[in-house]
C-alpha cells in the first residue's frame, strides 16, 4: 500500500493532508486506468467513485437529443471528476468520458462516506478541501451560462 | 485652401481590398487607401474609425502587424447597421477612414518581463498586432502565454495562426471553448480555467486582457489569484463612440474618455469604475 | 489686456456701437424679448434689446416682469447660451460624391461670418473659456468651433440684477467679468442720464472703442460700476459650496440620494440644452437614394438619451439614476480631472428650466448633508 500512499499524497487535492487522514483515505483508494474514449461512468449510474486524475483528461458531457453528447467542462490532471458522491441521491447526473488516456485514483465513495461519519475531523477536512472545488466550479459555470460571446439585445 | 488646422472629423478615402469570413458573422477585410502611403503607422491595442458612406461610422480595432506595410486589416463582428454594411462591402468597395486612435497595448513595459494574455471571443483580434510583435521580437521577453477562450470550436478566430504560433515551440497557447461537440478534444470550460495552470512567474509577468466585460472581470479576478498585481494587469475597454477625438462625449467612463485616454487602460486605473454599475 | 482707464458710452454710443460692427461685417447678435422669453437673437438697434424687462427665476419657473425703469440690460440669464452660435446645433461635417472617379470627399467650409455677441454676462465668458478648453485646449481642435471663436467680438456685461437661480459668485465666474471681452459695459441708470462705463479688454476692442463717442470715466462713475456689481454679488438667488465637490461626489456614486432625485428627473435633457458648458454631440449620416452623395452632420446630444450609451444591444446607462447621475457627476466633479475646471458656472439655466426643478445646488447639499460617515 506504500506505493498507493505516495500517490495519494502527491496528488494536489491531498496536499499537505496529514499522516493519520492519509492512511484513512487510502484504505479507500484503488489505482486505476481508463483507455482513450472509454468512459468513466454514465448519467444515471450510482456515484460510488470518484477520481483524482493524475494524467490525461477527461471531458464531461450531457446528451442531448438532435444534438448528440455536448462537453461543457474538461478536466486535466491534478482535478477532480464526480462530486454528486457527496450528497444524496448518490447519482452521476453527466457522462464522463476520457480524451486520452487516463491513469486516476478512484475512491470509493461508500468507504469514504463511512469514515467521514466514524470521524468528523477527517469529514471536516475533506469538505474544506472539496469546498473550493464546488465554489470555483460554481462560478466558473455562471460565466459559462451567460454565454458571454453570443450577440446580445 | 490649405488648412489652419487639421480636421480631425475627415475621413480619408479607401478601398476594400479584400474580404475572408472568420467566423459566424465575423469578416476581416484588408483596406487600402486611395492615397498612396497615406496609411499611418499604428501601436498594437488601437483603433480606427470605418466609414459606410451613407449609412455610418464605427470603431474597429487594428488586427494585423503594424510591421507590415500595405493593407490595413480589421476584424469586424456584424451586430448593426453599420458593422453589418462593412462586412457586406465587396473587394473595390469604397470606404472612409479615419485614426490612429487611442492608447495602445504597453508594448515598452512589457520587454523583460513574462506576458500573459487572456483573449475572449472577438477579444484576440485587438490583441493580435500585440502577439505579432512579441513574437518577432521573441528575445525580448519572459515566458509567453496566450489563454483563448470562445464560445464553440467554430467559432476559434486566426485558427490557422493559432496552430503555426504553437508550432514555433516558444509560445504556450490553451484555448478552450464554452462548450462543444464530441469530436473536439481540447479544453472545454471558461478561460479563467486555464490561469491557475498557466506558466509564468507573477512577480515578473504582465497580463494583457480583452473580451467581453464580464469576461475581463471574471480573468482579472483569477490574474489576482495567481499573484499579478493591479498594476501588472491592462485590458481593452469598449464604449460608444461617435467622434473618436474627445468631443462627443459618448466614450465617457468615469472620468476617462474610452477613445482618447484608452482603450487600452491599466487596471489600477479603472478598477474602481468597473466595480460599478451603469457607470 | 485690461485698460487703466474706463471710458463712458452713452445711449447714443451703444447704438453707434451696433451700427460700426455691422459696418465692420459683423453679425450682430443680442438679447431681445421673444415668446415671452430673453433669448439671443439678430439685433440691429436699442430698440431690439430687452428694455425695462427683467426676469423672475426659480426651479421650473421663468416669467418676464417689467422693470419701474428703462435698463436695457436688467435681467439675468434666459434659455439660450452662447454655445447656440459658437457650438450649434448642427453642423455639417462633410460630403462625400461618388463618380465614376470614385469617391471624393469634401470637407464642410468653416463659417464665414463674423459673430458680434453682445451681451455676454461673466458666467458665460466663462462658459466659453470653459468650450474653449474642451474643443480647442487638447490634441485635437475642432476647427468650425475655432474658426468661429477666433472671428467673433465680445461685448461683455456685468450684471446689475442677479438672478433667482444664479449663483456665480459661489462659482468664481461672476458676476463680474475680469477677462474674455473685447469690451466690457456696466449698465448706469442713476437719474436721467443712461450711460455705459466701458472696459477695454484687447487691442480689437481698444480700436472699436476708438470710433464710437465717448469719454473717460470719472472716479465717481467707476466708484458706482463697482457698487453695481458689488449689489449683485450680495442677491445671489443660489449658492454652492463648491470646494470640496469633486471628491464628495466621487465617492458617493452609490449615495441612495441618486434615486431619490431619479424619482422626479424626466430625463428630458432640458438641463443639458440650457447648459452653456454641455458640449456632447453625435453625428448623423445621411445619402441621396442613388448613393451619388452621402453627408456627415454633428448635432447636439444628450447624455440623458438612452442612445447615449447605447452598446451592445442595450444601453449602458439605462436607469434614470445613473443618466442623472452622470450628467451631474460629469459636471461637477469628473470635468476636473479631463480639464482642470469646474463645468459648471452657476449660471443656474439647468434649475429655471427642469421642469420639475431640480436644483443642483440643493442635490449637491443633500449629498454632503447626508453623505454616511
Amino acid at each position: 500500500m506504500e506505493g498507493l500512499e505516495r500517490i495519494v499524497r502527491e496528488h494536489p487535492f491531498f496536499a499537505g493532508l496529514p499522516d493519520a487522514f492519509c492512511t484513512l483515505v487510502c484504505g479507500c483508494a484503488k489505482n486505476v486506468r481508463f483507455e482513450a474514449a472509454q468512459y468513466l461512468f454514465h448519467e444515471g449510474d450510482p456515484a460510488n467513485q470518484f477520481y483524482l486524475i493524475r494524467h490525461g483528461r477527461a471531458a464531461l458531457e450531457l446528451h442531448a437529443p438532435g444534438r448528440g453528447p455536448v462537453t461543457f467542462q474538461t478536466l486535466a490532471p491534478g482535478e477532480i471528476v464526480g462530486v454528486s458522491w457527496l450528497v444524496p441521491p448518490y447519482r452521476w447526473t453527466y457522462d464522463a468520458r476520457a480524451l486520452t488516456l487516463v491513469r486516476a485514483i478512484a475512491m470509493d465513495a461508500a468507504c469514504l462516506r463511512q469514515k467521514c461519519e466514524a470521524d468528523h475531523d477527517l469529514g471536516y477536512e475533506l469538505m474544506k478541501r472539496f469546498m473550493p472545488v464546488l465554489i470555483q466550479r460554481l462560478e466558473a459555470t455562471r460565466l459559462q451560462i451567460l454565454d458571454v460571446y453570443g450577440t446580445h439585445g | 485652401m490649405a488648412e489652419a488646422v487639421a480636421d480631425p472629423m475627415l475621413p480619408q478615402v479607401a478601398r476594400v481590398q479584400r474580404r475572408r469570413r472568420d467566423g459566424p458573422d465575423i469578416w476581416t477585410l484588408a483596406i487600402e487607401p486611395d492615397m498612396p502611403g497615406a496609411a499611418a503607422a499604428f501601436a498594437p491595442g488601437q483603433f480606427n474609425m470605418l466609414t459606410v458612406f451613407g449609412v455610418g461610422e464605427v470603431p474597429v480595432s487594428f488586427s494585423g502587424d503594424p510591421a507590415e506595410g500595405g493593407p490595413v486589416i480589421h476584424t469586424i463582428r456584424a451586430v448593426g447597421p453599420v458593422s453589418s454594411a462593412l462586412a457586406r462591402l465587396d473587394p473595390g468597395a469604397p470606404i472612409g477612414l479615419r485614426g490612429p486612435f487611442g492608447a495602445g497595448w504597453p508594448m515598452a513595459e512589457m520587454a523583460g518581463h513574462d506576458v500573459v494574455i487572456v483573449a475572449g471571443g472577438l477579444g484576440l483580434a485587438p490583441l493580435r498586432p500585440a502577439l505579432y510583435r512579441l513574437l518577432a521580437e521573441r528575445a525580448r521577453y519572459g515566458q509567453i502565454v496566450l489563454l483563448y477562450g470562445t464560445r464553440s470550436p467554430g467559432e476559434i478566430l486566426f485558427r490557422r495562426e493559432i496552430e503555426a504560433w504553437r508550432r514555433r515551440l516558444d509560445i504556450d497557447i490553451e484555448v478552450t471553448v464554452d462548450h462543444a461537440a464530441a469530436d473536439w478534444h481540447g479544453h472545454v470550460g471558461v478561460v479563467t480555467t486555464l490561469i491557475p495552470r498557466a506558466a509564468f512567474d507573477p512577480l515578473h509577468a504582465i497580463a494583457l486582457v480583452c473580451g467581453p466585460e464580464i469576461m475581463m472581470r471574471f480573468a482579472i479576478a483569477a490574474l489576482h489569484d495567481a499573484g499579478l498585481a493591479d498594476e501588472a494587469i491592462y485590458l481593452s475597454m469598449e464604449r460608444n463612440m461617435k467622434c473618436a477625438v474627445g468631443f462627443c462625449g459618448h466614450c465617457q467612463f468615469g472620468p476617462v474618455f474610452v477613445c482618447r485616454d484608452g482603450p487600452v487602460f491599466r487596471y489600477d486605473r479603472v478598477r474602481a469604475m468597473l466595480a460599478l454599475k451603469e457607470i | 489686456m485690461p485698460s487703466a482707464g474706463q471710458a463712458v458710452l452713452t445711449i447714443d454710443g451703444l447704438q453707434q456701437l451696433f451700427d460700426l460692427l455691422k459696418r465692420r461685417g459683423y453679425r450682430v447678435l443680442g438679447p431681445t424679448v421673444l415668446d415671452r422669453a430673453i433669448v439671443y437673437d439678430d439685433i440691429a438697434s436699442l430698440a431690439d434689446l430687452p428694455c425695462g424687462w427683467t426676469d423672475e427665476q426659480d426651479g421650473g419657473h421663468y416669467r418676464l416682469v417689467r422693470r419701474d425703469d428703462e435698463a436695457l440690460f436688467g435681467y439675468a440669464v434666459g434659455p439660450h447660451s452662447w454655445k447656440k452660435f459658437l457650438h450649434p446645433p448642427t453642423q455639417r461635417l462633410w460630403t462625400a460624391e461618388t463618380t465614376d472617379a470614385g469617391v471624393h470627399i469634401a470637407a464642410e467650409p468653416h463659417a464665414s461670418e463674423r459673430l458680434a455677441l453682445i451681451g455676454v454676462r461673466a458666467c458665460e465668458i466663462a462658459a466659453i473659456a470653459v468650450q474653449d478648453r474642451v474643443l480647442t485646449g487638447g490634441a485635437q481642435v475642432d476647427p468650425y468651433y475655432l474658426a468661429r471663436r477666433n472671428a467673433a467680438f465680445i461685448v461683455a456685461v456685468n450684471c446689475g440684477t442677479a438672478g433667482g437661480t444664479c449663483f456665480c459668485a459661489s462659482m468664481h465666474t461672476g458676476p463680474k467679468a475680469t477677462a474674455g471681452y473685447d469690451l466690457a459695459l456696466t449698465e448706469l441708470l442713476d437719474g436721467p442720464d443712461h450711460r455705459f462705463t466701458v472696459e477695454v479688454g484687447s487691442e480689437h476692442g481698444r480700436s472699436v472703442l476708438a470710433e464710437l463717442s465717448h469719454r473717460g470715466a470719472t472716479d465717481q462713475e467707476v466708484e458706482q460700476a463697482d457698487a453695481v456689481v458689488a449689489r449683485t454679488a450680495a442677491s445671489m438667488g443660489r449658492a454652492m459650496c463648491s470646494d470640496d465637490v469633486h471628491d464628495l461626489l466621487l465617492r458617493n456614486l452609490d449615495h441612495p440620494h441618486w434615486a431619490a432625485v431619479a424619482e422626479r428627473c424626466l430625463t428630458c435633457g432640458n438641463c443639458t440644452m440650457v447648459c452653456p458648458t454641455c458640449f456632447c454631440t453625435t453625428v448623423e449620416d445621411a445619402s441621396e437614394l442613388d448613393g451619388s452623395r452621402a453627408t456627415r452632420s454633428q448635432r447636439w446630444d444628450s447624455c440623458f438619451t438612452m442612445d447615449f450609451s447605447y452598446l451592445h444591444g442595450g444601453s449602458v446607462r439605462s436607469s434614470a439614476r445613473s443618466r442623472y447621475r452622470q450628467w451631474m457627476t460629469h459636471k461637477l466633479a469628473t470635468w476636473w480631472d479631463q480639464f482642470g475646471t469646474s463645468g459648471c458656472v452657476g449660471c443656474g439655466r439647468c434649475i429655471t428650466w427642469c421642469p420639475v426643478g431640480i436644483d443642483i445646488t440643493e442635490e449637491v447639499a443633500a449629498i454632503r448633508d447626508s453623505e454616511p460617515s
